[in-house]
């Protein structure tokens, strides 16, 4: 472990630490059950985390939950964003992730084609 | 069902989470001489009393609310078994679970590796609250990554910021 390399990080991103603590702006959430990984959610995470590092998303959190109870369209996500109702979105893989980032992360539109 | 080895560990450790773990310790090794991959998954949850360890390895058992069927287990079991290795779970209330499974690398059922790295990048990210400690060994590649030290050094800036993740991505990419 590069701990010279942590130090750097933890002084450059102090200032969006205060901003972050009080509330993310949105919230993804994957569903991680047994069912969700045996349909590939964690692929689908895995974009959502690298995503929100490549684009510097500092107001997004990326978590997740076991069964949404609907396995045959896992994998499952919602997006929560502060003040509007939750979108869920089905039969999810990278590239729909990809584009939920873009347009409803990013640019505030929900993609409708994906919700459930 | 689990199409590799990585999505295994992905979905034992989410049951270490959903046992309210603190802390995961997760360790792939694979012994050069005997050729037998070792996957250990030990945690600080809520554990189980004698019953449930058993209902856990039935496949018609889940203790989820609203499913009927939770196969996890079952599913890895069933893995070592088909591949002439072994499995083991102790666990005790309020004391932690562990699970240690084999495999016989030279079996022509074993499932691959699969992605580790993103196995274990997605489980500390989106569990900032829960430590784990990673060690890796196989075929000369190592690991060795505890993120409880790891914050220690981030101190408030949590392991979920852009920063970090990219930070995380980068040294599991050099190592794994």
């Amino acid at each position: 472990m590069n701990l010279e390399e942590l130090k750097k990080i933890r002084e450059k991103a102090q200032k969006d630490v205060e901003l972050r603590q009080k509330q993310a702006r949105v919230r993804i959430v994957v569903g991680m059950g047994t069912s969700g990984i045996a349909a590939g959610a964690r692929d689908v995470l895995k974009t959502f985390v690298e995503e929100v590092g490549k684009r510097n998303l500092s107001d997004v959190v990326v978590t997740q939950t076991g069964e949404k109870g609907l396995a045959s369209q896992e994998p499952m996500v919602e997006v929560f964003e502060e003040d509007k109702p939750a979108v869920v979105y089905g039969n999810m893989d990278s590239e729909k992730a990809k584009r939920v980032v873009v347009e409803h992360v990013v640019n505030g539109h929900p993609v409708s084609e994906f919700a459930i | 069902m689990m199409e590799d080895i990585a999505s295994h560990i992905m979905d034992i450790a989410m049951n270490s989470v959903t046992a309210g773990a603190k802390r995961i310790g997760i360790a792939v090794e694979k012994d050069p001489r005997t050729a037998m991959l070792s996957l250990t998954v030990a945690d600080d949850g809520a554990g189980m009393d004698p019953e449930t360890v058993l209902k856990v390895q039935d496949p018609f058992f889940s203790t989820k609310t609203g499913r009927k069927v939770g196969l996890g287990i079952p599913l890895l079991k069933g893995t070592a078994e088909t591949t002439d290795g072994s499995f083991e779970l102790t666990s005790a209330k309020g004391a932690g679970t562990r699970i240690r499974v084999t495999f016989d690398c030279r079996h022509p059922d074993l499932p691959p590796l699969g992605n580790i790295r993103d196995t274990f990048l997605v489980l500390i990210v989106s569990h900032p609250d829960v430590d784990f400690d990673l060690r890796y060994s196989v075929d000369g590649r190592t690991l060795e990554l505890d993120t409880e030290e790891m914050k220690k050094e981030l101190g408030d800036v949590p392991v979920n910021h852009p920063e970090v993740i990219g930070f995380l991505g980068k040294y599991l990419d050099e190592h794994l």
